[in-house]
Formats: C-alpha cells, sequence, structure tokens
C-alpha cells in the first residue's frame, strides 16, 4: 500500500470517529432539551407541582421561562464543544 | 405635543433610519442581494435573524395570547425558542458547509433531482406566504392603531409601506436595517416592560417580577390566578388543554422554526461552519431577551386591565362608563375603539360596563343576581395587548410612540426577511434554476422584485380575512414548514439512505397531509366559512390544526424512508456529498450554481 492510500484511509477512518462523536453528543443534548420541555414544561408538570415557585409551581417556570434558558446552555455548549472536536479529530477549517 | 404626533414623530424616525441604511448598503450583485456576501459577523448576524424571526407574531401578538389563556400557551414560548436547538444541531453548520444559497438547491442537490428541488420551493411559498400574512396582520394592527384608523385601512397602507422598503436592497441591505429593527423593537418591548413590572412588582426585570411579588406581598401570580377566577375566567397558571395537543403544538413550532426558509438562509450568510454554531446561540440569546420578558408583559397586562375594570375590586362596582369617558386613565380604550378591535357595551343600561366570562355558570347566577345581563366589554381583540399596555399602564407618551415604531420594525423586518426569501425561491430556483437557465442577473433581480409584489398582494387579499390572530396564523406557517422542508433537509444530513424519490414522495406528503388538516379547520385557502371542523372539535381527538405540523413531519419521515426502501439505492457521488457535509474541513467561500 502506497503511503498516500494509508493516509486516504487514515482520514476516512478520523472522519469517521469524528461523526459518531458528534452524533452523540447531538443524542445527549436533544435529551435535554425535551426533557425540559416536554417533560418539566408539560407531561411531568403535575409530578413537579411540589416545588413552589413565586406564587406557582416549577413546571410553570420551566414552560414560560426555564426551558429557554436550558436551550441557551445547550447551543453554547454544544458549539464549545464541536469546537474542540473539530481541532481534535483535525477536521476544523483551515 | 398629543399623543398622535408623538408616534409619527417616533415611527417616522425609526423609517427614515432603516431607509438610510438600505440605501447605505444596497446590494450590487445577485450575491449580495441573497447572502450578503458572506462578510457578516455571528454576534451581527445574530441580531440580524433575531430581528428577522421576531415578527408581529412575537412582538404583537404573543404576550396577547399568553395573557388571556395563561400556561397553556406556553408552547408558543418553548417552541419559538427550542427550534433553535435543532437548528444549531441538526442543521445550520452542515448547510453552512453544504455552501450554496439557498435551501431547494441543497433539496435539489442532495437528491440529485430537479423535481425535489421543484417540491421545496413550492413547500417555501406556501409556508413563507402563510407567514406573510400573519405579519400582514400585525402591520395592519399597528398601522391602525397609530394612525388611529381602521385596521383595513392600516393593512392597505402598511402593503405598500413594506412594499417600497423590501424591493430596495437585498439581503445586505435588509441585514444591517435588520440590526438597526433589533435595537429599535427590543427597547420598545423592554422599557414599558421594566415600568409595568417596577409598577406591581417593584422589581426592575420583568422576568424575575413575575415570580415576584406585589405591594400586598401577595405573589403576583397568586394575586391574578385569584382575580380571574372571581370573574369566571380560567385559573391562569393551571393547565387546562389537552396534554396531547399541547404537547405537538410546541414540537410543530419547534420544527417549524428549523425549517423556515428565511431563518435558514441566514446561517448561509456566516463565513465558516463553526461561526454557524455560534450564531445560532447568539441569535437565541438576542430572542430569549424578548421571549424572558414576554409571559411578563402578558401577566401584568392581565392583571392591569382587570384592575382596570374593577377599580374597586371583583366585588365591588365595575368602572362606569362616565369614568371611561372623562378619566385620562381610560383614554386608552376611546382610541383603540377607533380600530375597531376593542369595543364595550352597556347592555343592562346601568352606566357600569361590567367584565367577566359570561359562559361561566357561576358568574351566570352572580350576573342574575346583580342584574348584569352578559359580558360588557364585548370585544378586546388579543393582538392589541402589547402595543395598548403602555397606555393602559398610563405610561408617559413617548414610551407609546416607542412601542409603535418598536412594533412596525417587527412586522417590517419580518415581512421584508420573508419575501426575500420568497423572490430567491421564485428567481433564483424556479426561474433560474429550472425554466429559463440563460437568465441574465439583471432579469433575475427583475423577477425577484415582481415576485415580491406578487406575494404581497397575496397577502395582503388573505390578510384581509385571517384564518386566526396573528401569532396563531403565523404558527399554521410553522406547522407547513414542519411537515414539508425539515424532514427532508435532516434526512439529507443524516441519513446516506433517503434517495431522489423518498425525498419528493416525503415532502409532498407531508404538506398535502397538513395542508389539507388547516383547510378543513380554516376553510379552503382560509375562505370563511368553508370550514368543515373547527379548532373547538377537531377531526383527529384533541389535535387541533396548529398542532398538526409535527404529525405533518412524521407522515414526511415514514413515507421516505418506506419510498426509499422500495426504490434504487442513492449513487456513490451523493454518499460522497453526504459524507463531506458532515465534516468542517475546507467549507472555502460558497457559490452559487451558474
Amino acid at each position: 500500500m502506497s503511503e498516500e492510500t494509508t493516509n486516504a484511509a487514515n482520514v476516512a477512518e478520523q472522519d469517521k470517529g469524528y461523526w459518531a462523536a458528534n452524533v452523540r453528543m447531538i443524542l445527549i443534548s436533544l435529551v435535554i432539551w425535551a426533557v425540559v420541555s416536554f417533560g418539566f414544561g408539560i407531561i411531568l408538570r403535575p409530578a413537579l407541582s411540589g416545588i413552589s415557585v413565586g406564587g406557582t409551581d416549577l413546571g410553570f417556570w420551566f414552560a414560560q421561562q426555564g426551558s429557554i434558558l436550558v436551550f441557551l446552555a445547550l447551543i453554547f455548549f454544544y458549539a464549545w464543544r464541536m469546537n474542540k472536536l473539530d481541532k481534535q479529530y483535525g477536521v476544523e477549517e483551515e | 405635543m398629543d399623543q398622535f404626533t408623538l408616534n409619527l414623530l417616533f415611527v417616522g424616525a425609526s423609517f427614515a433610519l432603516y431607509i438610510g441604511i438600505a440605501v447605505w448598503a444596497r446590494a450590487g450583485s445577485t450575491s449580495e442581494f441573497y447572502a450578503a456576501g458572506r462578510g457578516v459577523h455571528p454576534v451581527t448576524n445574530g441580531m440580524a435573524t433575531a430581528a428577522d424571526w421576531m415578527s408581529a407574531a412575537s412582538f404583537i401578538s404573543m404576550a396577547g395570547l399568553i395573557a388571556f389563556t395563561g400556561y397553556d400557551n406556553s408552547s408558543f414560548l418553548m417552541g419559538w425558542t427550542g427550534g433553535y436547538v435543532l437548528l444549531a444541531l441538526l442543521l445550520a453548520p452542515y448547510l453552512r458547509k453544504f455552501g450554496k444559497f439557498t435551501v431547494s438547491e441543497f433539496i435539489g442537490d442532495r437528491f440529485y433531482s430537479s423535481t425535489a428541488r421543484l417540491v421545496a420551493v413550492i413547500c417555501l411559498l406556501v409556508a413563507s406566504i402563510t407567514y406573510v400574512i400573519g405579519q400582514m396582520q400585525g402591520v395592519g394592527i399597528a398601522f391602525g392603531r397609530f394612525l388611529e384608523i381602521d385596521t383595513t385601512w392600516g393593512l392597505l397602507i402598511g402593503s405598500c409601506v413594506v412594499f417600497a422598503y423590501a424591493v430596495f436592497g437585498g439581503m445586505k441591505g435588509v441585514t444591517y436595517t435588520q440590526v438597526a429593527q433589533y435595537c429599535v423593537l427590543i427597547t420598545a418591548y423592554t422599557i414599558p416592560a421594566v415600568f409595568i413590572s417596577l409598577q406591581l412588582t417593584g422589581n426592575p426585570i420583568p422576568a424575575l417580577g413575575l415570580f415576584g411579588t406585589v405591594e400586598s406581598g401577595e405573589p403576583l401570580l397568586a394575586k391574578l390566578d385569584a382575580i380571574v377566577t372571581d370573574l369566571g375566567f380560567a385559573e391562569y397558571t393551571a393547565a387546562h388543554g389537552s396534554t396531547i395537543n399541547m404537547v405537538l403544538f410546541t414540537l410543530s413550532l419547534m420544527i417549524g422554526t428549523a425549517g423556515l426558509p428565511h431563518v435558514i438562509m441566514r446561517f448561509f450568510t456566516v463565513p465558516r461552519v463553526s461561526d454557524a454554531r455560534w450564531s445560532a446561540g447568539w441569535t437565541l440569546v438576542f430572542i430569549a431577551l424578548l421571549y424572558l420578558t414576554a409571559p411578563a408583559v402578558g401577566a401584568m397586562a392581565r392583571l392591569n386591565i382587570s384592575e382596570l375594570m374593577w377599580p374597586n375590586g371583583t366585588n365591588g362596582e365595575a368602572v362606569s362608563v362616565e369614568q371611561i369617558d372623562n378619566d385620562p386613565e381610560y383614554s386608552w380604550m376611546a382610541t383603540w375603539q377607533k380600530t375597531g378591535l376593542l369595543d364595550w357595551e352597556d347592555k343592562n343600561g346601568d352606566g357600569k360596563i361590567q367584565y367577566y366570562n359570561d359562559a361561566n355558570e357561576e358568574l351566570q347566577a352572580k350576573a342574575a343576581e346583580n342584574g348584569w345581563e352578559g359580558n360588557e366589554l364585548t370585544n378586546f381583540n388579543r393582538d392589541i395587548l402589547v402595543l395598548a399596555n403602555p397606555e393602559i399602564a398610563s405610561l408617559p407618551g413617548w414610551v407609546i410612540g416607542l412601542v409603535a415604531a418598536g412594533g412596525l420594525a417587527a412586522a417590517l423586518s419580518t415581512a421584508a426577511g420573508l419575501l426575500l426569501a420568497i423572490s430567491s425561491a421564485v428567481s433564483h430556483d424556479l426561474l433560474k434554476g429550472q425554466l429559463t437557465p440563460n437568465m441574465s442577473e439583471k432579469s433575475e433581480l427583475l423577477a425577484a422584485r415582481i415576485s415580491m409584489a406578487a406575494a404581497i398582494v397575496v397577502a395582503v387579499i388573505l390578510g384581509l380575512n385571517p384564518p386566526g390572530f396573528a401569532a396563531q396564523t403565523v404558527a399554521l406557517a410553522f406547522g407547513l414548514a414542519a411537515a414539508s422542508i425539515f424532514p427532508a433537509l435532516m434526512m439529507g444530513i443524516f441519513s446516506t439512505r433517503i434517495n431522489n424519490v423518498g425525498a419528493v414522495a416525503g415532502m409532498l406528503a407531508g404538506l398535502v397531509v397538513t395542508l389539507l388538516y388547516i383547510f378543513l379547520h380554516k376553510g379552503w385557502f382560509f375562505i370563511p366559512d368553508t370550514n368543515l371542523f373547527t379548532d373547538a372539535d377537531p377531526l383527529l381527538g384533541p389535535i387541533k390544526s396548529t398542532s398538526f405540523g409535527a404529525i405533518g413531519a412524521m407522515v414526511n419521515f415514514a413515507t421516505a424512508y418506506v419510498v426509499s426502501g422500495m426504490t434504487k439505492e442513492i449513487p456513490q457521488e451523493i454518499k460522497d456529498l453526504v459524507e463531506s457535509v458532515r465534516i468542517p474541513r475546507g467549507a472555502g467561500a460558497a457559490a452559487a450554481d451558474h
């Protein structure tokens, strides 16, 4: 095998690893995304009704404000993590 | 200076600013017209995207819908922000890497089919035009109020302004104008909210004031719950509707956000793939500034209105007609009456205006006892709440003028962004991409402007008889985008199995079932009284027409998957394309395909 094809194979291998790591990050983030909005904000609201926040309960807070704050944190965390991954796998833009 | 002159002054000054910027940054080439030459910083891009995104629905309509239903309309808050998570994680970086100008270009290339591109263009047009209807409604209300005329006239005048304004520049003019518009709209939204929050809770941050306490030491939300239930309305903080419908509605808004062409287009304009990720985050920061304030605006306005109508408490005497006519605190009611969106009538002739829920049995008993003959605040259009809010709270005149300018900024910036998406779909994708590939740049720009004009005319005609409040009309547009565009984009990036036939079948299936479901409930082409069902009693269990987008998206995914499984595998070069889109390396500057 020539040096060039070995390199190409290595790059393809690296790219696969990068994509797998990315998909894992996305899945974790989307689980959190769903839990705070559809979970705490809607479906699990009755279960959280014991925790009171300013005249109402925690579920109401998640539905009207909390989920938005978590969404923000998620996007910035993902962007930061992915930019690190880009470098780690050597796939960043020149 | 009277309020009318003050409003004109604020609106006029803000318009002069936008037009000045538009002229200064006028687009010269097609590339600048569509994508601002890709020289836009993520923070600037985020701010412009936020202005583009926050429309009449967010600014004028949303807090009003929350005010009158409370918790049940939290879907708007979660849905219209949660979509950015999907955008940032699932679409933006890959579409930027792909490096073309429009959403349908990606779909056409990835699914190696000009039919797929054509179907994508049709889906974009259907969703965008529905969206523009909602914007025109908002424009009509804002112009109606500040010129003190009927909303129909407001709509007609507003559409001329939107047209004149949108044909001026392309994306480049629009980007910098939208930064200015963001600043105007966020200031206009926040200042009255801060004043009102201070008045009611002593907390200058409205988002915290919402969960704070009123003067008596009682939590604001507890007080609001008590007052509205006293008047026979549903408890503000409690859940009333179906959980399934709320989940589907929220999901439709989220998926729709990530499928709207004018928002996605924005991520084509950042310099690098990593900027596309950051840009989505910055956009949401700027959106969150308004969205965290909106629920406070809604709750506080509801409390203020209830207390104005019952100045002596819910068990005391209601406000008198005489007071409404003479007390300056109530002068906003007469101004809004002129728009045809607010009205009251002393049905029982007792000289007082009783505001209560006359469909509630307990209140009917109380009414019989006191000689009330039905709710006398006969019309309170939810879409006026935000614009009327500073007047309701007796804030100074300049705040009222500022809010009028802010509402117009919100409606205008989104209408302009949508018109740009529509015109690029018609001229770039449809004409240049399919019908007349040899078109010159000059005639492409001309076609773009003609299609903008056509879209406005359609939106005005349909906007005269809108299918709901502005935010509800806009929600329908999101359902359509959710059912058609988002699944195709996502499968195009995350699957190497979905082929040309599958994607086309999926998009068509998603669009058709969703459109059908909407038309069955809202009337064919939104023509009133042609509907077979109503959202109060929908065709499928609790699922309202505004929530159907999520189901449409599932139909799209399933159809694409099944059809792809039965047809030819995708060619190797497309597999390579998908692989390359997934890796940021070598993104470079994008090129138009001509």
